[in-house]
Formats: structure tokens, sequence, C-alpha cells
């Protein structure tokens, strides 16, 4: 079964070898996987979060286990995209397998100025816009909060990195995710990635304290598995472009759901943080489980029209489409 | 650290230490020693993540866990309940499966013919007991270890094999002084004598260490402790701030992953 998947985009396709990435900021730059697995198996490898100059991050505690996943609030520590490019991507496999560079920034400009660093490498396949940020000059907004926003930024990042595909990365704490999609396609994103972290936070009834020292956080994980296949499969009606899931995904049945929700592809996240060979055996695994469930092509089963097929005894609406 | 794998293993064996009035806090756990090249370049100080089948979806992480010690057949750490991580792995029985990744980490300085201090806080014997065993010249070796428990908790027989441990039951202030107190003495000794000091311990207790060290200028090594998400320096959980004598200049006074870089570090290296 050809498991390749081609995304393509308004300016410029991405062709997948198969549809399993990694999702950003839980395979480090790739480097850090590659005893558990070949790097080269997997559909591409989407990097730590990378800024125009090197940060810090916050201070620690900021990682804390949850019930079924993880919070977060390590505040985009990375060493900047200097160093990425010089140090880490001639190290990467870029021949073989897709490296998607997720980018950070604080302004419009910041955005655009990292983009056009990263156009003119050969190595990257395309950039992932981090729009879960806030946007300093305007009194710290998220940029993916905002529907005009969003598409600033995305339309700066198209414009300064011509050669690249451009996906951005939705945030699910929006009141409609739907909107922020179409608000991006129309500023000329090639894909969507979704979903990124819910914000949560966690407390310590001893000590009568938040446990991470930013008090809120990013939930992942397994927990918020439903969340990110409802977004996907808003977002995959909402938009002609292609939209690639994330959101608890840790083996190929999950995979291969998001697939029937909307998505042409997937990335694993916390799942590298349960077994560090997970998006490597879930990649291994698709043909296997492809043939087990009767899947006979991934544009099929994205085809699935399930909406008009409730299962039994589950008890979910779905007839209220937006 | 290309041959580092993840494998599924059984749990050869989970053992209450030395259990009194039925206190089920402390274990000894036995795994198969994993087949990996790298298993026979272990050193002490370095750790593995541990991950049993029974934590399912509901706990994501592994947990971490310093390399008690590694024979032909058998790896061996040593651990006490704390929260519901280390709680559900005290449950396990012989034959369920863990996923373990390892060994990672940087592991301790071993320099044969340099006399060695070995101090320990707690929980913090662990690495010492594989270390004692691999010394090549064991004579020049020594070690104080601090403990709030009795003895019968902690693995001090596989110690005491090879050096004489020096004890030091905490029951209240004084006692803590004293201990302390006999840490400086036997850190200016070492200094005197060219030596090397390795710690491990509860953070208050590498404080400590570290300020003798920096007092008395005697190479001093730590092993620092954190909550980990993966093991394998993707999490950015585990970091700690450099110092200005960090070796690489460009991360002088920037996060290094304890996971990655450590989790053993030279004291006058890092802030801690």
């Amino acid at each position: 079964m050809d498991l390749s998947v081609t995304l393509h985009g308004q300016t410029h396709d991405l062709v997948l070898k198969n549809p399993v990435l990694t999702a950003s900021g839980t395979f480090g730059c790739g480097l850090e996987f590659a005893p558990y697995g070949d790097l080269k198996s997997l559909g591409g490898i989407v990097v730590k979060g990378i800024s125009l100059k090197p940060r810090d991050g916050n201070a620690c505690p900021r990682i804390v286990e949850t019930t079924g996943g993880m919070l977060n609030a390590v505040g985009l520590q990375n060493d900047g995209v200097e160093d990425f490019c010089i140090a880490k991507l001639p190290l990467l496999p870029w021949r073989e397998t897709a490296v998607i560079v997720n980018i950070y920034a604080s302004s419009v400009e910041e955005f655009a100025a990292l983009a056009a660093r990263l156009n003119g490498e050969e190595g990257v396949a395309a950039l992932e816009v981090n729009v879960s940020c806030p946007n300093v000059s305007c009194g710290g907004v998220l940029f993916g909060q905002d529907p005009a926003l969003a598409a600033a930024v995305t339309a700066a990042v198209r414009k300064a990195a011509p050669s690249k595909h451009v996906m951005v990365k939705l945030s699910p704490n929006v009141t409609d995710i739907a909107g922020i999609a179409k608000s991006v396609e129309g500023a000329g994103a090639d894909s969507i990635s979704c979903i990124n972290t819910l914000l949560g936070m966690g407390l310590d009834l001893r000590s009568r304290r938040p446990i991470l020292v930013n008090v809120v956080g990013g939930l992942s994980g397994p927990a918020i598995k439903p969340v990110a296949l409802r977004c996907v499969w808003q977002t995959a009606l909402a938009v002609r472009i292609p939209v690639v899931g994330v959101g608890g995904i840790v083996n190929s049945v999950d995979a291969l759901e998001f697939i029937l929700a909307g998505a042409h592809a997937v990335q694993v996240g916390t799942g590298n943080f349960m077994r560090p060979n997970c998006a490597f055996t879930l990649a291994a695994n698709l043909p296997a489980v492809c043939a087990e469930y009767g899947v006979k092509s991934l544009e099929a089963l994205r085809n699935s029209n399930f909406e008009n097929a409730p299962v039994q005894g589950v008890c979910v609406d779905l007839s209220e489409r937006s | 650290m290309s041959d580092v794998a993840c494998c599924r293993l059984p749990v050869l064996g989970i053992t209450p230490f030395n259990p009194v009035n039925g206190d089920t806090r402390f274990f000894v756990l036995r795994l198969p020693r994993p087949s990996e090249p790298a298993w026979w370049r272990w050193r002490p100080g370095q750790f593995v993540m541990l991950r049993p089948d029974s934590f399912g979806l509901e706990l994501p992480w592994g947990r971490p866990f310093c390399i008690c010690h590694v024979t032909d057949g058998c790896l061996i750490c040593f651990f006490q309940v704390l929260g519901r991580g280390t709680r559900r792995i005290a449950a396990i029985k012989p034959g369920d499966m863990v996923s373990l990744w390892g060994p990672l980490g940087n592991g301790f300085a071993m320099e044969a013919d340099t006399p060695t201090l070995l101090l320990a806080g707690g929980m913090g014997i662990a690495p010492f007991v594989g270390y004692v065993n691999v010394h090549p010249k064991i004579w020049n070796v020594t070690m104080l270890f601090g403990h709030r428990e009795i003895q019968e908790y902690y693995p001090v027989n596989n110690i005491n094999e090879f050096i004489p441990l020096d004890g030091f039951l905490e029951h209240g202030p004084e006692d803590l002084q004293l201990f302390v107190d006999t840490v400086h003495e036997r850190m200016r000794l070492c200094a005197e004598q060219k030596g090397l000091v390795l710690a491990c311990g509860p953070l208050p207790f590498l404080r400590t260490v570290r300020d003798f060290a920096r007092a008395l200028k005697v190479r001093t090594q730590l092993s620092l402790e954190s909550v980990m998400a993966c093991g394998v320096g993707a999490c950015l959980g585990c970091v700690t701030k450099t110092d200005q004598t960090w070796p690489v200049p460009e991360k002088r006074g920037r996060p290094v992953q304890i996971c990655r870089d450590g989790p053993v570090f030279w004291a006058d290296q890092v802030v801690i």
C-alpha cells in the first residue's frame, strides 16, 4: 500500500513518504531520537520551535505530568535560527525526509525576518508557523486568536519565504477554529496543522501553589485527542488546503482516526515522551493497521463521509455542523 | 549513543528493601540486562528511563531511575515510593513488562589513582553501589552517607563489601550539623590530597557540598536530580543554568539539560 502523501498547497506542495510527522517541541531537533529509530523512515520531522535569537525559556518547574497528558510552559527555549542552520540542519537526513521548521516570533516583522532567513536553506522543506504566541506590539494578544492577526503573520511569512511550503499551526484556544483556518488560508497558507496545546493549569494542594512557575501551560497528550479530532474535523470542512492532525496521537489507530476526521497527515507529540521510538513504531505499524481495518487508501479513508453514518450507541450529536 | 535503544523487558523481581514494621517505601528492582552494546560501557551515575505497561495512557511519562548496578545478567535500580508513578512501579510483579531506554547521561568521573571521596545523602547512595563495584583501585575510595531513615532501608551492605561506609543518621539539627562538619573536614583532607569529590543527594545537600568545594578548591562533581518527561534531551523540562566556567562559551549562563548534559556536573560549572 502506498502511504505517500502530497500536501497540495496554494503555492508549494509538500511531498511526504508517509503521513507520520513528529510534533514540534516533542522531538528536539530530531537528532535526540536518532538512537531509537531511523529518522528517514518518518514522513517528516517537525523540529522544536525556533526563534530569531536564542531564548532561555521559563523557570522550572515548567513541565508537569497530568492524567493522560502533560502541561508545559517551557517558554520556547531554543538556540536560535543561526545555530539551527549551522549546527543541526546539516546533520539531519533532509534529502531523504522532509524537515519542517516550526517558527516562533513576537511580531509580524520578526516572523518575516525568520522566514526570510530559512527561505534560503535547501534542507528546509517547509515552515510551520506557530501563531500561538503573543504579539508584543498588540498588548500580548495571541496571533492565533485573532483572524486578522493570524492572516497578517501568514501573509508575512508567505511573502518572506516564497520558496517554502507554509504550514500554519492553529491554537484550539479559540471560539471558532474554522474562522481562523479560513483566514490563514485566505492569506496564503499552504496547509494547516492543528491543534497546538490547550491552555491549562495544575495546582498543588499541600503548598497551595501552582505547580508551574508560569502558573498556566499547554496541555498535550492522549487527554486532548477528542478536542483535536473535533478541531481537525471542523477545520477540514472549512478549508480546501490540507490539514495535519496533532493531539494525543500515540499509535496507528489514533493516526487513522485523524485521517478519518479529515487530516492528510498527522504529528506525533507527547507520545515521543512515552517511548522514544513511538513515532517510528507508529509509522512502521501503519500498513498492518490499515490492513486490519480494511483501509485501502488514506484518501479513501479521509473521504469516508462518516458524519452521515453515526456509530450505534455513540451519544454524540454530529448534526450541529458549522 | 547510536546503540542505545528502547526495549520492552519483563521484570525479574521487585523486592521491598528490608521492610521494618511493614513499611514498604524502598525497593530494589531487577530487570534483565538489555543486550544493546551500550550496556557494556555503562558508567556509574548514568540513569535509565523506565515505564511499565501498567501506566497505560494515564501516566504518559517514564520515570528516571539512577542505575544502582549492572551485573552480567541483571540491571538493578533502587527507588523510594514518592508519587503515583513510583507507587505504581512498586506494585508491578515479576514478568510484568516495562519499556526501558538507556543508559542515559554522562556518569561520574573515575580516576583510579586519585583519592576519591563519595558523599551520599539518602537515596543518593544508589549510584555509588555500582561505583564501588567497578572502581579498579577501591582502596583510594572513601564514603560518607547521611540519611534520615535507618540504614536497613538502604543498600549499605553492597557498599560495605568494598569500602567502610561512615553513616550519619539524622534525627535532629545537631545530627545534621555533625554530618555537615564531617563532610567539610573530609573534603578539606581530600583537597590536600588533590583528590576528587563526588556527591549525590537532595539539592540542599548538594548546595552545601558546592559551597565547600568552592571554599576548599577541591574538584567536585554533583549528580543533579530533576523531573523528566523524556530523558533524551527533548522535553526541556530538566534544565539547569550553566556558570561562566562552562566549557562551551556560547552556552555560558544558559540552560542545559540535566538528562543530556548531566546528570553529573562539575560543581563550579552549574548554578544550583
